[in-house]
């Protein structure tokens, strides 16, 4: 099986903190991946290390990031715009600001299709109504004359979702795509994410903070903390027999119905202490390398 | 996997501009009646006007509104101590107000928009000289600086619209930069990154539609200002000259025989007020009516 997305040693500093120190991931074609970690952890600064949206302040010290057998990193702009949206395609967080409020669905749709497969408006109108359909949008053709305020939080996520996988890219990056949404709609989302991706045939790195759903979907997950990555592998060994005593923590604070709810257990002091030496040392590497 | 539940837009929406409307409230309809009468009576002119502004007749000069005692029917609104037609004089003056007050804001509109897009999205070098050109150009006094650019490049009414221009192009400048670094922050703007569009793909396809409602916001302002503007610069007459009909023009003219003959000078400052009242009101209606918040 090939990588679609290899990250090899990625650290990335936003000032003075060191957000990302030393991560490395790999999605196979084809797969999901769920990527964990609690707030802070940097799981998003993955994602946005990969479209370029890092914030100003922030520089990739060291690492590689690799694309198809590509550096996404040290590749031209105008190289990487070619492959985002197309390739590389994103589902986000939030489906209520994700859309340009005053534009119609349709234009939204028909702009990227026509960007990255240079079709007619005609075929591009066409196939945007498909992929609604595809997400099980009735009426898709009514939809598309549609405002974003005029629809559902729900219905907007399955806009967004269509439009990750329009141009049927190899990699979908799932930004906690379940977390704005409630409970009942979360469930749909899953389905209609996992559906997708069989029959475009992409692979996803679902970035999230539930276990739950990971449990779910992902085959495989990464476990981050701290910026750095705890755990890697199938995900029944992940979640049956964990490694580190952070992701046992990270377990069991998962709440559940049949025992009473229970915060996140501080990870063991000395655990602490030696991530703390850990990263000096990680520090210090980093700050003598040219950056 | 089972089968996935369809999912339809929940209601029919109400027709669009009828919703819009409704937000506007009495202000919009104000505003739009008073500035559409402003603007039909500055294109007819020629036509209702009873009289030709520019025509004397010093045998009837002076004569107060035709409702008041000693008024004649000829002259609805009194003549000036020309025996001009106060009322035929004030519909001409609209043209003048109103052709200055398009120009103006619409030339100041486009300098401005393009400054301040290229300032708020590309930051750094554009940003700080656009925004420190705009912080120097503040400091003057707006009506002195037209005063000094109507002496150089002389008067008439080029040089009122210049003025306006070269003044005012800023208070676009400061709001459109600010609103596209706005805009620039919100999630649909990064997710047109994501996408794959370019930085002047994204500007021109995502963030300047979102700007549009703001933008015909601040032209209806603009447009009373520059009637305002406008009146000033005739009123210490380096506008219009000779014969053409302003109000600034006509209040100068009032001011002189304000005890003998008060509405001559008391007609022209109703005009300007109405009108400037009228942009303003529209202004605050559409931004009511086209504000994206509150279209949730």
């Amino acid at each position: 099986m090939s990588a679609v997305l290899e990250i090899d040693n990625l650290h990335v500093a936003i000032g003075a903190a060191n957000v990302l120190r030393g991560v490395s991931l790999r999605v196979e074609a084809g797969e999901v991946r769920g990527l964990v970690g609690e707030s802070g952890a940097g799981k998003s600064m993955v994602g946005r290390t990969i479209f370029g949206l890092l914030p100003a302040k922030a520089a990739i010290r060291a690492g590689q990031v690799q694309f198809e057998g590509r550096d996404l990193l040290a590749m031209p702009d105008k190289e990487r715009r070619g492959l985002l949206g197309r390739r590389i395609a994103l589902i986000p967080q939030d489906p209520m600001t994700s859309l340009n409020p005053v534009r119609r669905i349709g234009a939204q749709m028909v702009a990227l299709l026509q960007l990255h497969l240079g079709l007619s408006k005609r075929a591009a109108l066409d196939r945007a109504a498909d992929l609604l359909a595809e997400v099980a949008i009735r009426d898709p053709a009514r939809v598309l004359q549609l405002y974003p305020h005029e629809l559902s939080g729900g219905m907007r996520q399955r806009v967004l979702i269509a439009m990750a996988f329009a141009c049927d890219p190899a990699l979908v990056i799932a930004d906690e795509p379940t977390t704005a949404l409630d409970v009942t709609v979360q469930r749909q989302v899953l389905q209609l994410v996992e559906r997708m991706r069989q029959r475009h045939d992409a692979a996803i790195l679902f970035v999230t903070h539930d276990l739950g759903v990971v449990a779910k979907i992902c085959r495989s997950m990464t476990v981050l903390h701290a910026g750095r990555v705890l755990e890697d592998g199938p995900t029944a060994d992940v979640l049956v027999k964990p490694h580190h005593a952070y992701t046992r923590a990270l377990l069991a604070a998962t709440p559940r119905a049949d025992r009473p709810a229970d915060a996140l257990k501080p990870v063991p002091p000395a655990l602490i202490e030696s991530l703390w030496a850990e990263a000096r040392r990680l520090d210090q590497l980093t700050a003598t390398r040219p950056a | 996997m089972a089968d996935l539940i369809l999912s339809g837009p929940i209601s029919a929406p109400a027709s669009r501009w009828r919703s819009a409307l409704a937000r506007g409230g009495a202000r919009l309809w104000i505003g739009g009646v008073l500035v559409a009468l402003l603007l039909l009576i500055a294109l007819f002119a020629p036509v209702i006007a009873p009289h030709d502004p520019a025509e004397q007749d010093l045998m009837s000069a002076q004569l107060p509104p035709a409702f008041m005692r000693g008024g004649e029917a000829a002259f609805p609104l009194g003549t000036d101590s020309l025996g001009r037609c106060v009322l035929s004089r004030l519909m001409y003056s609209a043209r003048t107000a109103v052709s200055v007050a398009l120009i103006a804001s619409l030339l100041a509109a486009i300098i401005g928009i393009a400054l301040g897009l290229v300032a708020g999205a590309f930051g750094g070098v554009p940003d700080q000289s656009v925004s420190r050109l705009i912080d120097v150009w503040m400091a003057f006094p707006p009506v002195l600086l037209s005063i000094v650019l109507a002496a150089v490049i002389g008067a008439g009414l080029v040089s009122v619209i210049a003025a306006i221009v070269v003044v005012d192009w800023t208070r676009f400048a400061r709001i459109i930069r600010a609103e596209t670094q706005a805009q620039l922050a919100r999630d649909y703007a990064a997710a047109a990154h994501v996408l794959g569009l370019t930085r002047a793909q994204a500007l021109r396809l995502e963030i300047l539609p979102n700007l549009v409602p703001l933008i015909v916001t601040l032209l209806a302002v603009e447009m009373g200002i520059a009637i305002l503007v406008e009146v000033i610069l005739s009123f210490v007459g380096i506008s219009v000259t000779g014969d053409t009909a302003s109000w600034g023009g006509m209040i100068t003219e009032g001011r002189q025989i304000v005890y003998q003959a008060p509405w001559i000078m008391a007609l022209p400052i109703l005009a300007v007020i109405i009108s400037v009242i009228g942009f303003n009101l529209l202004g605050d209606g559409l931004r009511a009516a086209l504000d994206p918040v509150q279209r949730r």
